[in-house]
Order: structure tokens, then sequence, then C-alpha cells
């Protein structure tokens, strides 16, 4: 059995807001062994970013975690003070986001805002910190790193911009990167080498990586564990392959058929009809019942579980593994 | 489809640039020659910064070319006086990507979806307007009783069908889909998709399909374009470019899209190294070749010409 670097069990975060309480993230567990990368998928609005914040404990007003544990090395941090938190982020943790173009200061050349980050949570003079970034430039794929450190943002591409992201959560070497969408903004060829990168430093490192992707495809080509989710909670949990070849949840089975292949042709797209339910609206059964074309008469009224199909792979359904229910 | 095409829209040595100072400009298309056939579908792919966006919205006027000329079925519309245009803008419709920032907020569907009937004052009564706004609300599946919501009470596949409701509101026979799914999740990405393949079918419509999805490409179209920096690298038959792409930069977007299936993963793939070139200041002969691993000599003093290749047009020295 793997080693677990984090272990998230029964996370809540709600948002509470005007007009009633939004479960975002809802009774959810993610375990990231050493040196793997997992991945969370799901489409907008399904809790994934939430979850990657509630880790980080960067929720936003009215939003915040009511119950759960998220252990680093056996350790809570939803236990720790807020010094000791920062001390965490960054150091042990840290995370890479979506647009790389509004996560970085406009008005800070690249180089010191990296180097920012080192002399934050080391004790080490100003230019040991540059030589540190400059290594660290160039493990990321940055070509003529003195000349980046002196740039500005704007004067990077979006490509560079996001190297630069990865750098600056490589620099104190984390055990566990969050990486919220990384690509999302970036081109196909771009996204190729960015993921690569990421790929690269995980086995070079050792470092773990927490994906959250909308794409399967991403997902498929980087993962080593894969979790679904749909509306603030885990659907289907399984290694890659498993999920993959094997997909159990109608939501998985829907999303994997919805991918367009590009060596056969179809004349129609599989689709899953209507769109995602409001979190502060949910149905009374399973939140995936309006959209699910097997849907029985228990799905509606009654909330499934997630039930464990053996190898790590669980599926929260009343189809299948020991919750099936018989044909009514 | 048949080999007798009619030619709906072509452009010759298009070309538009953007000043940036007194000297210098943008290149954003540079001298492009095309064809689009009526009835079919041709999509221009391409890397952001490419220029697929200026060259759809060149070629319908929404710029005015730099120089070069088009032709809407053998007529001259790149320097027209706009009351002689207006006829013409009439055929030429467009699906924009951001569904957010394409309707206006303070409209609700009816007048959104009315407005182009109202310019063109197509209806007589305002009950006819009405009839026909919940006739284009059907067709492309947005309940009638939504029909005096506003745009923030839907969500983005629906206002993305509403706003092809506008686009094939006067009946044009030409529709420029700007990335139309781009900003939409998975699920309702094949939906809308879908749907814009039946419209086309039922409508007669001819695409211009912009995007830099090359799965969602290869679903929709029948002819692609794959341009880089302002000019044509190739274009052909979708299925022959997809079966084998000829030039190197196809060749490596095709092998850069991530599969999903992940018992296709550790065959090491080829990756292009480096970004897109500046269009201020493009590279002199192929535009491709500082990215290009197979560039000589040639391809950096010489521009390759756009040329006839196993029945598909290529611009590379080595093919």
């Amino acid at each position: 059995m793997d080693e677990m670097l984090l272990e998230i069990n029964h996370l809540k975060s709600y948002f509470f807001t005007r007009k009633g309480v939004s479960p975002a993230v809802d009774d959810v567990s993610i375990r990231v062994p050493k040196g793997k990368i997992v991945g969370i998928v799901g489409e907008s609005g399904c809790g994934k970013s939430m979850t990657a914040k509630s880790i980080m404990d960067l929720l936003k007003y009215p939003g915040r975690v009511v119950d759960g544990e998220i252990l680093l090395e056996g350790r809570d941090l939803a236990k720790l003070s807020a010094r000791e938190k920062r001390k965490v982020r960054g150091e042990d943790v840290s995370m890479i986001f979506q647009e790389p173009m509004t996560s970085l200061n406009p008005v800070v050349k690249v180089g010191k805002q990296v180097r920012e980050a080192i002399l934050i949570h080391q004790k080490i003079s100003k230019e040991e910190a540059k030589k540190r970034v400059l290594e660290v430039f160039q493990q990321v794929g940055i070509s003529e790193p003195e000349k980046r450190y002196e740039c500005y943002p704007h004067e990077l591409s979006g490509g560079l911009r996001q190297r630069v992201m990865i750098a600056m959560a490589m620099v104190c070497r984390p055990k566990l990167m969050i990486a919220d969408e990384p690509t999302t903004a970036l081109d196909v060829t771009i996204e190729a080498q960015i993921l690569k990168l990421i790929k690269q430093l995980c086995d070079t490192t050792g470092m773990s990586c927490l994906l959250i992707s909308h794409n399967l495809g991403v997902i498929a080509q980087m993962c080593d564990y894969v979790y679904v989710m749909y509306a603030g909670k885990i659907v289907e949990q399984g290694d890659v392959f498993t999920l993959f070849d094997h997909p159990t949840h109608p939501y998985t089975k829907g999303l994997l058929a919805s991918i367009i292949h590009l060596d056969q042709l179809t004349d129609r797209l599989s689709t899953i009809p209507g769109v995602v339910p409001n979190l502060m609206h949910l149905p009374a059964g399973c939140a995936f019942c309006g959209r699910c074309s097997e849907a029985k008469e228990v799905c509606k009224t009654k909330k499934p579980e997630l039930y464990d199909l053996g190898g790590g792979h669980a599926v929260r359904c009343f189809l299948t593994g020991e919750g099936k229910v018989s044909n009514e | 489809m048949s080999k007798e095409q009619k030619e709906l829209l072509r452009c010759e040595h298009l070309v538009k640039e953007f000043p940036v100072d007194r000297k210098r400009s943008v290149h954003a298309v540079s001298d492009i020659n095309l064809e689009i056939y009526e009835g079919e579908c041709l999509a221009l792919v391409g890397e952001s910064g490419c220029g697929k966006s200026t060259l759809g919205r060149t070629l319908i006027q929404l710029h005015k070319p730099t120089s070069g000329k088009v032709f809407y079925k053998g007529t001259d519309i790149s320097d027209m006086k706009p009351a002689e245009f207006a006829p013409y803008r009439r055929q030429m419709q467009m699906i924009f990507q951001d569904p957010y920032a394409s309707l206006d907020p303070r409209m609700n569907v009816h007048d959104i979806i009315a407005e182009p009937l109202r310019t063109y004052k197509i209806c007589e009564s305002k009950e006819a307007l009405t009839k026909r706004v919940l006739e284009l609300m059907d067709a492309v599946g947005v309940p009638r009783d939504f029909l005096y919501r506003y745009p923030h009470q839907f969500s983005g596949g629906q206002r993305q069908r509403i706003g092809i409701a506008r686009a094939i509101a006067l009946r044009p026979s030409l529709v420029i889909c700007d990335e139309p799914v781009s900003a939409l999740d998975v699920s309702v990405q094949s939906q809308v998709l879908n749907l814009l393949k039946d419209i086309q079918a039922n409508y007669g419509l001819t695409y211009l399909f912009i995007s830099h999805d090359l799965s969602v490409v290869r679903f929709i179209s029948n002819r692609v374009c794959v341009m880089f920096l302002g000019k044509i690298c190739e274009i052909g038959d979708s299925e022959q470019i997809y079966k084998k792409p000829l030039h190197p930069y196809t060749k490596f977007l095709m092998n850069a899209i991530p599969i999903a299936d992940p018992h296709l993963r550790g065959e090491e793939k080829q990756l292009l190294q480096g970004e897109l070139p500046s269009p201020i200041n493009p590279p002199q002969g192929c535009r491709f070749h500082t990215r290009c691993p197979y560039a000589t000599d040639r391809c950096q003093a010489e521009e390759p010409a756009l040329r006839e290749v196993d029945g598909r047009k290529v611009a590379c020295h080595l093919v």
C-alpha cells in the first residue's frame, strides 16, 4: 500500500449566502499517496476548486470549512493556527491557478515574485535566493533565466507565465502541489509542454500532485488515481485504468461517452441531458437522478452512499455494488 | 460532397494589419486565398494569436481589410458603402464565443432574437414578430415560457442557444461560429454541437467554424484550414487531414491533443518546442521555421507557396 501524504476525511465546505446554504463540498474524502498524481474531474460548479481551496484554507467569505479533517502527513491542517498555516502554504503545499495573468502581480518583476516565496520561508540572503530562483527557472524550462528574471508578467507569453507560476510553486520544494486547471487557458501545444513538465517534476522530486481538470484527456494522460465529482460529492473514484476501462457511475459513463474520438467519425455526439442542478435546491435523492437515464424510483427519494467495488474503486450509485437495488 | 461545389465566399490576397505605432503593425492575416463552398462547414484552426478570428471577421467585413478582396457569390463586397452592403450583411451572421458577453443583459430573450428581424423589417405586425421569435426558440430548444426572461437567468449553454437563434433569425446563408462551444462544459458542449449540426442541415447553412479544439472540429467540419501566424499551412478535406497530416505544424497540433485513454500514454510524444513568434515581426521565409525541427536553409530564406499535394493544399518545402 502506498504511503499517504494527504488524507482528506469527510470534508464539508459550505457557503452561507443570504438565499440559503450551498453545500459546495459535501462529505468529500480524498487520498493522495506520496509521489503520485491524483486527479479531480468534474464540470464547473461541481466543487473541485472549492475542495482545493479548502485544503489551502483559501475559501472566501461566505464560504467556510464546516466539518472534516485535512491530514498532511498525519497533521490536521484545519487545527493549525494562522501562523502555522502560513508556514504550510508555500513550503509544504503550494498551488497553481488557472489564469496565469491574474495570479501574478503585474507591477513586480517575476523573478522578485518567485524570490519572495523563498525569503518568506527560508532564512537565506537575497543573493542566494536569486541563485535558487534561477536554478528553478532552468528546471521548469524557462530559457534565458537571467533575462526572464527581470521581466514583468505582461512581457511574457501565457505559457511562460504558467512556467513562472510553477517555478513559484516549486521553489520551496513542496511535498504537494495543487494544480487547479493549470492548462485550461493555454493552447494545446503549450498545454502538452506544461503537462509534461508537471509530470517530470513529480517523477524527479517525489512530489505529489493534486490535479484538477474538466478535461478527461488531461486526466487520462496524467493521473494515477481519479475522483469524479458531481454537485459537491464524489460520485466515483478509482485508479485511472479502472475508471476509464470500467466506468460505473452513469455520470462518469456520460462524460466518457461525450468525448469526441479523432479516429472515428460520429454523426451525433452522445450527451447528458439537462444541466448541473443548483446546489441550494438539490433533489431529495441522488443529485444526478434528474439527468440519469437509468434512474429508478429509489434514486428519487434516497441518497446513495459511496459503495466500495473493491480495489479502491467506489461508486455513489444504487445501480451497482453492494448498494445495488433489485429492479423494482 | 459532390465535385460540383458552388462557391459562396472567396477571398483573394486578403491582408489585415493592425497598426501598433507609426512604423510597426501586427500582421494578423497575411495574403490569404480561400474559398468557402455552399453547404459545407469549413473549420479554421490554429493557436491563439494565429489570426483565425481576424480572418473570420475580415471575411464578413466586420474589419475592413488592409488589402485584398472578398467576393460573395462573385460580387466584390470588400469596398462597398454601408447602404450597398446591407443586403449582404443579412446573409452573413455570427455566433460569438462568450455567451455571457454577447447578449445584452438589459434585453429579454424576445428582444434579443427580434432585434435583427426589426432591423430588416421582416415582420409586418407585432404578432407575426413574436410568432417568428417563438419558432426560432423552438428550433434551438429554448422553452417558450422563457420568452420574457433576461440573459442572467440562463445557463451558459442556454445563452449560447439564444445566440444561435439570433444568428439564424434572418435565414442567412453563411454563419461564422467563433469558438461557439469553448466556454461550455463538456456535457453541454456536445448538446450545442449537435444543435449546430441539426440547424445546419435544417436551414441549409454554410459554416465557417473557428476553433482551437481539434476534436470539436473533427466532429463538425467537412474541410479544415490550419493557420499559423496569419498564413495557411494546410487546407483540405477533414478526413484526409486527420488521417494523414502533411504539414509539420498540423502533425504537432494533432500530437498535442491529450487523448482520453490512459493506455495510450507512456509512448514519448514529440512535442513542439517554444512559443508562437511575434506577429509584429514575423520570421522571414516560412513563418513556422523557428519552431520546426525539420527546417532547412531554404525554409529560412524562401516562403513556401500553398500548393496541391495529395488532394489538398500544403505550404511546406518538405512535402
